[in-house]
């Protein structure tokens, strides 16, 4: 049976061929839908959990345990895993364990470009690197089976392209898995990681490196495909793919295993070709490895380390190393697309968030911000995230601001999915070290930038069971914070006194804005309308960044500036900007019912 | 039977439902026996972004998505999003546009100005050999939903490409909620018709 699945899909598709039972991870574009994915198999228990690390500990504890495992995390993700991913790399496993990072060439939507390839090397674990959605399945049952022989974790590292991207995936049946288990692993020399222990793992696992590497020689998905001898090309992943479709006569070594890599089938492939070319994006991963081993090689020369390497970028840059010869291809006309004006994601109509980067706007305040759709505060008009970098790192960054003897109060902003990812520690440590700056704990009741899944805000886990919802308030009181106020986030008279409240403590102080995410409280409201006699066209409803609001034709006698509309199919009614009116041009619509 | 290659792309509004309109082209080009690559824009963009997707249907597709003057049908859900993508279509292909302009934030604070219609219509049929502009989004309006919007665009696809159109109300049936399913077929039929109706009055209209 044949189906059309993006290499997430038929990545959940994998772990139920492969006999997986355990998979966990946490929110994070492109390895999202992975988990979601898995979810809807029966067979396989399936947790978003709190963070990355946390979702690595726990499928050890299952593989230790004698059950097989996966982790998803996006390319930022594997900073957080990775401290737990390398004692697993140690210790081995009692079943089999794949870990799947989904790296972002091009920045959709990650801080940064790191090429997590390098964390096989650093770790010592072996990649594999699929190039579409077929091996994207296959590579997950071969990850286990490796994982399996060579007792260690093994990284499937796709990239957003593989993820998102749909291919034809031949299915097949799921293998049979352990039902009886344990008793649980008596063996400390391995499984603990004390250091008189871990000593003696360290020279085993530097042989279960040779002992891959000699496996990579004959792993099926590295192969070499000969054509035109006078030009190689090595690549990996779906650059392969790319350079395919670029490069139509020349000779391949694909290569689908990536660390450690087979010097021998390298070797082969370099004496049988004239020139050698590595097609690589981000970092000469494979290139310096080869350089290494003495292959002259060509990469980073040509192709650049930042953003995608897509087909007609290759082609130019191929053409312009005289890889290929020039073509006169027509190009059709075209405005450049630079002179349009930008379309860049906004906050929905709806959004809680909204009331808050308005009045940080308006007072002026430094923010420090987070990861989570609120980051979209950075944006026009409100230009309020004035840093961001990791998960949780607004509290952290706040804290050193606070003790900075800045003149100004400082605020974070962090969302709840975030906060119980890594905000926890960073807010005990604020109060521990009598930390001074406001925190807005931005709380829309679900994870929402990633596509809306559970925390443990929540009340609900991913398999549908109802479970404890955890009190942020009681939380934060719990952690020993003594200024925190709650407040309604569509209120905006009540929240910019609070703002003002908490920016006057000397210490550290919490305000819970609560707000359902349109998404989740799906109560749309009748949209507001705009009383035209009434708008002097001030402007100030335009600071509210809501798509919905919209200039109209008519315009102000005296100043000559066009007045507000409301869109009437994007409108969720949420009173927000009607608030913020100062003549009440914006009304709720009359004689009509919610 | 050889299968002439074709390339697709959709441009959009993040939540105009250009993923699933594309999940139905690929459908109907794999049901057809082609092979089928596809790949879209998912995660931040989506938030009333612009978003694009490129479905390639030939007899063995190496990458999901295609290179700029390779589309033989450029299919737009709104007037701004088609033109940012125009470089994409070939001078001999089709561009299908819906009309219909959302406005983006940089337009609505006064920052930026939008494209004049008949301005971007003209640059649409300087670029491409045959332009559609069809009232997609009334069409929707009028059926009661503004987002089936993407099936009656997929029913306009259908009519141009001159495909059975039973194969793709297949597609469509198993890729929308069953209670709306005789919505969504309407739809996808009054959305054949605008193309329908067009061809007969010549091309570059302004939608009847």
């Amino acid at each position: 049976m044949k189906a059309l699945l993006s290499g997430n899909e038929a990545i959940a598709r994998g772990a139920y061929e492969a006999g997986i039972q355990v998979v966990a991870g946490y929110p994070g574009t492109p390895s999202s839908e992975i988990l979601e994915n898995v979810a809807k198999y029966q067979e396989i228990y399936s947790e978003w959990s709190a963070n990355e690390k946390v979702a690595m500990d726990m499928a050890a504890g299952a593989a230790y345990s004698g059950r097989r495992a996966m982790v998803t995390t996006k390319q930022v993700g594997m900073n957080v895993l990775s401290d737990s991913l390398f004692y697993t790399v140690y210790t081995g496993l009692e079943a089999g364990v794949v870990v799947v990072t989904a790296d972002d060439p091009g920045l959709f939507s990650t801080q940064n470009e790191q090429d997590n390839r390098h964390y096989a090397k650093l770790g010592k674990l072996p990649l594999l690197e699929p190039a579409d959605s077929q091996e994207c399945k296959d590579f997950v049952t071969k990850g286990i089976e490796i994982s399996e022989q060579f007792d260690t974790p093994v990284l499937i590292r796709t990239t957003m392209r593989t993820s998102h991207s749909k291919s034809m995936v031949t299915m097949g049946e799921r293998q049979k898995v352990r039902e009886e288990v344990g008793p649980f692993p008596r063996n400390m020399e391995k499984y603990n990681c004390m250091c008189l222990w871990a000593k003696k793992r360290h020279p085993v696992v530097e042989q279960r490196l040779l002992d891959l590497a000699e496996y990579a020689e004959t792993f099926p998905w590295n192969r070499i495909e000969w054509g035109d001898r006078s030009l190689g090309i090595i690549a990996s992943g779906v650059v392969y793919e790319y350079a395919r479709e670029v490069f139509t006569k020349a000779s391949f070594l694909k290569l689908g295993m990536t660390y450690p890599l087979p010097k021998r089938l390298i070797k082969e492939f370099a004496n049988g070709v004239k020139k050698i070319v590595v097609i690589e994006e981000l970092d000469p991963f494979l290139e310096e490895q080869m350089k290494a081993m003495g292959i002259s090689a060509v990469g980073k020369e040509i192709f650049p380390p930042f953003d995608e390497l897509l087909p007609q970028t290759l082609r130019r840059l191929a053409i312009n190393a005289s890889l290929l010869p020039k073509q006169h291809r027509e190009r059709p006309h075209a405005s450049s697309s630079a002179d349009l004006p930008g379309r860049n994601p906004v906050l929905c109509p709806g959004c809680p968030h909204r009331t808050s980067f308005f009045l940080l706007n308006k007072m002026k305040l430094p923010v420090a911000g987070d990861i989570g759709c609120y980051n979209l505060g950075a944006l026009p008009p409100f230009s309020a995230q004035h840093t961001m970098g990791a998960m949780g790192a607004s509290i952290g960054v706040l804290h050193g601001m606070g003790k900075s003897n800045l003149p100004e109060p400082a605020v974070a902003t962090i969302g709840d999915s975030t906060f119980f990812h890594a905000g926890i520690p960073p807010l005990l440590n604020m109060v521990h070290n009598k930390g001074v700056g406001t925190v807005i704990i931005m709380d829309n009741s679900t994870t929402a930038m990633t596509g809306h899944q559970d925390h443990p805000g929540m009340g609900v886990n991913l398999m549908g069971e109802p479970t404890k919802k955890v009190d942020i308030h009681e939380l934060v009181k719990a952690i020993g914070v003594e200024k925190i106020l709650k407040v309604n986030a569509f209120d905006v008279k009540a929240m910019e006194e609070a703002l003002k409240e908490c920016t006057a403590y000397k210490g550290t102080a919490v305000l819970i804005a609560e707000g359902e995410c349109v998404f989740i409280s799906r109560n749309p409201q009748p949209a507001y309308e705009v009383d035209l006699d009434l708008c002097t066209a001030c402007g100030i409803c335009s600071r509210m960044g809501c798509p919905a609001i919209v200039k109209v034709k008519a315009e102000h006698e005296k100043t000559g500036r066009k007045k507000t509309g409301i869109d009437p199919v994007l409108c969720s009614g949420c009173d927000v900007c009607a608030q913020v009116c100062p003549t009440s041009a914006i009304q709720k619509p009359k004689n009509k019912k919610s | 039977m050889v299968l002439k290659s074709l390339n697709f792309l959709i441009a959009g509004v993040g939540g105009q439902g250009t993923v699933v309109a594309s999940d139905i082209l690929s459908d109907v080009g794999s049901e057809t026996g082609y092979d089928v690559k596809k790949s879209d824009i998912l995660g931040l963009a989506v938030r009333g972004g612009s978003v694009v997707s490129h479905v390639r249907w030939a007899e063995q597709v190496h990458a999901p998505m295609i290179e700029e003057g390779s589309a033989d049908y450029l299919v737009g859900f709104e007037w701004l999003e088609t033109l940012r993508r125009l470089s994409y279509v070939k001078s001999e292909g089709t561009i299908l546009v819906n009309d219909c302009r959302l406005d983006p934030i940089t337009v609505s604070s006064g920052e930026a100005e939008y494209p004049e219609r008949e301005i971007v219509l003209a640059q649409l049929e300087k670029a491409a050999k045959k332009v559609y502009a069809i009232p997609g989004l009334q069409t929707a309006l009028d059926l009661g939903n503004a987002r089936i919007l993407n099936i009656v665009v997929m029913g306009a696809l259908s009519a141009l490409l001159k495909t059975d159109p039973t194969l793709w109300e297949r597609t469509v049936e198993r890729r929308v909620p069953k209670k709306l399913l005789a919505l969504n077929l309407e739809a996808f039929r009054k959305g054949r018709v605008l193309i329908v109706n067009h061809i007969g009055k010549g091309t570059s209209q302004n939608g009847t």
